[in-house]
């Protein structure tokens, strides 16, 4: 599984960073990246979905893979 | 607030300052989200109130077709010469100003920098409860909540802390005031700025370490910052930072003191905290809201006007049960809850970490100091009125911890 913040919709809620840390951070202005590739390991898969769920903008997809 | 007549037709008339609106205004969005799901009255030079989320979400979206140019409704509207930066941008201000003004702020109020407010904000909230330990009643609003952002948000100004009542007339009248006749609502405005500009120009002598200092500093498209354009962003930062929060820490404590269950599961399970906060968030959302229409145009079957205001209640959106699985029901462990509390789009609020940290320390300093309250008079607690819902009297009883262990 990924998971990837489409930079253009995402307006630095900040949700997806509060609720999954190791997936998701702030850029300097707020806005939300995916950690590293977005790779989602086993044990974070309930909080990828949770961010995905949460966030206002629907700015987050997920990728199964 | 103001002189206007009792509404009797929430459909054709409604009115946010009206006393029924700000004791309770749930069952009247309930309402009109079942009936008429976009209401109008005539008042304020005629008005749209859509209530359901996805309207709410649509209009926030389209800054095409509704201009910020103004957000407070009132008998004022802004000529459309003050676009696009409109009074106190970037809150007013549309694209393509809008991004560069507000990317000019964005670092100041990330979660990064916010998190370095966060032991002083500590220390502010434990003093408040140490002044008020003994008491067997506390008005939370009162005595607790309102200075938090005040204080907080004066120090990052580089405001003087002291004339706190001063800033919260300020904040009364831009907020409240909206039924107030013009004249009288602008002369509150010159006082605001004459009070403002004498700041910056000290500033301006004595630079220092804070956001009025950053903002002379700082250029937009090449050019440095003028005091009055300093003036009108610390305006906003200002009105916008003060009764959002204390409104918003005030609706947290009034739901958690007249809801034990709620109130003894934080209390037991503090890691529980930032969940909760979002449904607090959601519940009570304080702030609504306003655009101006920008040409006559029929939007989902209504009859819009050019300069028509269109009201956008998110705590309404964030009650909409296509939206949210049972949403009057506060539940402290809701798992999805994707909530508009801080608007939706390109305005998101700027303050929004902000805001939260001041509502999460606020919450952990109150409930170590005093894990049992309840409501000392429910009857009493008084709600505000207008855009920013919050309450403004909330008698608290409390019993200390120390007096108890």
């Amino acid at each position: 599984m990924k998971v990837r913040v489409d930079r253009d919709c995402c307006e630095g809620h900040g949700r997806c960073y509060a609720i999954a840390p190791a997936l998701f951070e702030p850029d300097e202005i707020g806005e939300s990246r995916e950690i590293g590739d977005g790779a989602v390991p086993s044990d974070q898969e309930n909080r990828a979905r949770l961010a995905v769920a949460n966030c206002p903008e629907q700015a987050i997809t997920i990728e199964e893979s | 607030m103001g002189d206007h007549q009792p509404v009797t037709d929430w459909t054709t008339d409604f009115d946010p300052t009206d006393d029924v609106w700000a004791a309770d205004p749930y069952p009247i969005w309930e309402e009109l989200r079942e009936s008429c799901p976009i209401a109008h009255t005539d008042r304020y030079g005629g008005a749209w109130l859509p209530t359901r989320f996805d309207d709410v979400a649509a209009i926030s979206y389209d800054t095409e077709r509704f201009t910020s140019r103004n957000v407070i409704m009132s008998e004022f509207r802004p000529p459309v010469q003050f676009a696009p930066e409109g009074i106190a941008p970037p809150i007013t201000s549309d694209p393509p100003y809008h991004q560069d003004a507000r990317r000019m702020l964005l670092p100041i109020f990330s979660p990064q920098a916010i998190n370095r407010l966060e032991p002083a904000t500590r220390a502010y909230c434990e003093e408040l409860v140490d002044a008020v330990r003994g008491h067997d009643v506390v008005d939370a609003a009162e005595q607790y909540a309102q200075h938090i952002p005040v204080r907080v948000i004066a120090e990052m100004l580089g405001l003087p802390e002291s004339d706190a009542d001063i800033f919260r007339g300020f904040v009364n009248h831009v907020i409240e005031g909206v039924a107030l006749p013009l004249e009288q609502r602008a002369e509150g405005m010159v006082e605001l700025f004459q009070y403002l500009l004498a700041h910056i120009e000290d500033h301006v002598a004595n630079p220092r370490d804070d956001l009025i200092t950053f903002l002379l500093e700082s250029e937009l498209h090449g050019e440095k910052l003028e005091p009055f354009d300093v003036a009108r962003t610390i305006a906003l930062l200002l009105i916008a930072g003060i009764d959002t929060t204390w409104s918003a820490i005030g609706a947290a404590l009034w739901h958690l003191a007249g809801t034990p269950a709620d109130r003894e599961r934080l209390v037991a399970e503090p890691q529980l905290l930032p969940t909760a906060m979002e449904e607090l968030l959601r519940a009570y959302a304080p702030v609504t809201m306003a655009r101006l229409v920008k040409e006559d145009m029929e939007w989902n079957g209504c009859p819009m006007k050019v300069n028509d205001w269109v009201l956008l209640p998110f705590p309404s959106a964030n009650r909409d049960p296509d939206a949210f699985d049972r949403p009057d029901d506060v539940i402290i462990d809701r798992q999805v809850n994707r909530h508009a509390t801080f608007g939706l789009g390109i305005h998101r609020c700027l303050g929004s970490h902000l805001a939260r940290m001041e509502l999460r320390v606020a919450l952990e300093v109150w409930l170590e100091a005093f894990p049992t309250f309840d409501l000392a008079d429910p009857a009493a607690v008084r709600w505000s009125a207008g855009q920013v819902r919050g309450p403004r009297t909330l008698p608290i009883r409390v019993i200390d911890r120390r007096h108890t262990s």
